[in-house]
């Protein structure tokens, strides 16, 4: 019997495939949360009237890697008391479904310049679940946070990790309905569905019919990232630093590009759901040879740059007001919006509303 | 009616927070304040009192005349002189010591030499790798008075109009 090389081939190509688009992304994330840290430095800088980092290198571009490299070489302290392996693993466990969430994400269709005669999807999983996936995944993090808080036997840590527990759980909750009207008016879980079904110019966002869900999903986004306003597990005035107060060196970076990474995850979320994704904001720019995947990181970085905004704006919440704002106002909130949009969706003659009410004025002009 | 409107706009347009936003937003187009220090540099005053130094008269002579009134006035002892009587028959020191290490930088030394002699610079920029190079003999601070000559004088000129 001879053995057909051409399996292993396939198999290794396949795999060379793979393992190119894993690193990709991966690098890819990892580069942008680096220089996410040094537009944040820069952006806060700039609104309080100064420079911000500009010393290492031209504009301070080499901030990130100098930043990268004091960190690698700083020792990383274990406390003595603490549960050594889950202190280690923890923000393994912060960091890996803050990476593998992306694998969901369609960041663009590409024919790969004329290669394949329909466009394909550039994910590495295109997966008819993506939503459900991405935030289950994005759930999972929760664990390497709490574990951190646990494992570090210190009495801040603990209750940053309880805060921070508490307030991704509740956040989750009106993110999610906030989510399911957009997929009550994409009837579709997968996400370049949802991007398709936005196509056509900025009237077709999801933004217009849905903008309050905008407002909440984004809001909850920040407070699932812990970002500012929200970021109290990390209350400097109260706990320290949260749960990572025990954290140095290597490890201290791994949750920082959790956290990071976690944001990115956030914007390019609210991009596919609400601002069309990779669709231009005008049809005729969608005819420009500009690739769609450049419009989609243009979108998701002015929601980083908002972000950023946010927290040179924002004073901290206080842990009532947040609890308050999840669970009174969010959630009842979402939850009504579900009904209305559920009603105009089933009601006949009232589904124009949804359809583009500004497309139609602009025709009807 | 109308102000129920108006606040339930502000509520669920979260119209503060944009009001906040545009604030910062404003800001971060400012121009910076920041001055970038090796590179660019905040005015100094006449009056500012860095390193010191020893003058000399334009013939050359050492202004000091060892009357060690500043040896006396400095709050922080961190002068210390030693005088001999000169071939010509002037007093003159033999050793002008300045501590930098216990200077205050008050200025005292300054107001109390009756001859102008010695004087504080505008000089700050003196920072040594060890603390034997901060302990200032009378040949390092003539140096200085002779390299920063210039600047020295004038500043003494601006500074006689508050005498």
């Amino acid at each position: 019997m001879t053995f057909n090389w051409t399996i292993i081939l396939d198999l290794l190509i396949t795999l060379g495939t793979w393992i190119g688009c894993i690193l990709a992304i991966a690098v890819g994330v990892a580069l942008t949360v680096a220089y996410t840290t040094y537009m944040e430095r820069r952006i806060i800088g700039w609104i309080q009237v100064r420079q911000g980092c500009n010393r290492v290198g031209p504009f301070g571009l080499l901030q990130p890697i100098a930043d990268a490299i004091k960190l690698l070489f700083t020792e990383t302290i274990i406390p003595t008391k603490s549960s050594k392996f889950l202190f280690v693993a923890a923000p393994v466990m912060a960091m890996v479904p803050a990476f593998i969430a992306f694998a969901a994400i369609p960041f663009g269709e590409t024919t790969l310049f004329g290669y394949w005669d329909e466009p394909h999807v550039m994910a590495i999983a295109n997966i008819n679940v993506g939503v459900l996936y991405i935030m289950a995944i994005s759930s999972l993090s929760v664990y390497g946070i709490l574990l951190a808080g646990w494992a570090s036997n210190s009495k801040y840590a603990f209750m940053g990790a309880i805060r921070s527990t508490c307030q991704m759980v509740s956040y989750e909750i009106s993110m999610g309905f906030a989510i399911v009207t957009v997929l009550m008016l994409a009837g579709s879980m997968n996400l370049t569905d949802i991007v398709h079904a936005q196509q056509g110019g900025f009237w077709n966002w999801y933004l217009i019919p849905l903008f309050p869900m905008f407002l909440v999903f984004f809001i909850s986004g920040a407070a699932e990232c812990g970002r500012c306003p929200f970021d109290l597990p990390e209350g400097e005035s109260e706990i320290v630093a949260g749960f990572f107060v025990e954290y140095s060196g290597f490890w201290f970076a791994t949750f920082s590009l959790a956290e990071y990474a976690a944001m990115i995850l956030i914007s390019l979320m609210t991009c596919i759901l609400f601002l069309g994704g990779w669709y231009a904001p005008f049809p005729f720019l969608d005819a420009l040879p500009v690739p769609g995947t450049v419009w989609l990181l243009l979108k998701a970085a002015f929601l980083i740059f908002v972000f950023i905004w946010f927290r040179a704006t924002f004073p901290r919440y206080r842990y009532d007001q947040l609890m308050r704002l999840g669970w009174k106002v969010f959630l009842p909130w979402t939850l009504a919006w579900l009904a209305i949009i559920g009603l105009l969706i089933y009601t006949p003659g009232l589904e124009w509303v949804l359809e583009n009410p500004i497309a139609d004025w602009i025709a009807w002009r | 009616m109308q102000k129920w409107i108006k606040t339930q706009l502000n509520t669920w347009l979260l119209l503060e927070l944009v009001k906040g936003l545009a604030l910062t937003g404003k800001y971060l187009f400012k121009p910076k304040i920041t001055i970038e220090y090796p590179e660019e540099r905040t005015p100094l005053s006449p009056r500012f009192r860095g390193l010191h130094a020893l003058r000399r008269y334009d013939d050359g002579e050492e202004r000091c005349i060892a009357c060690k009134l500043c040896e006396v006035v400095c709050p922080a002892l961190a002068i210390q002189i030693d005088s001999e009587e000169r071939d010509d028959g002037s007093r003159r020191t033999t050793r002008y010591d300045i501590d930098l290490t216990l200077c205050i930088f008050c200025g005292l030394c300054e107001e109390a030499c009756p001859v102008d002699a010695i004087v504080e610079t505008q000089i700050f920029e003196y920072a040594t790798e060890n603390r034997a190079d901060l302990y200032y003999t009378k040949d390092k601070l003539l140096a200085i008075g002779d390299k920063y000559d210039k600047q020295i004088s004038a500043n003494i000129a601006h500074k006689s109009q508050y005498n």
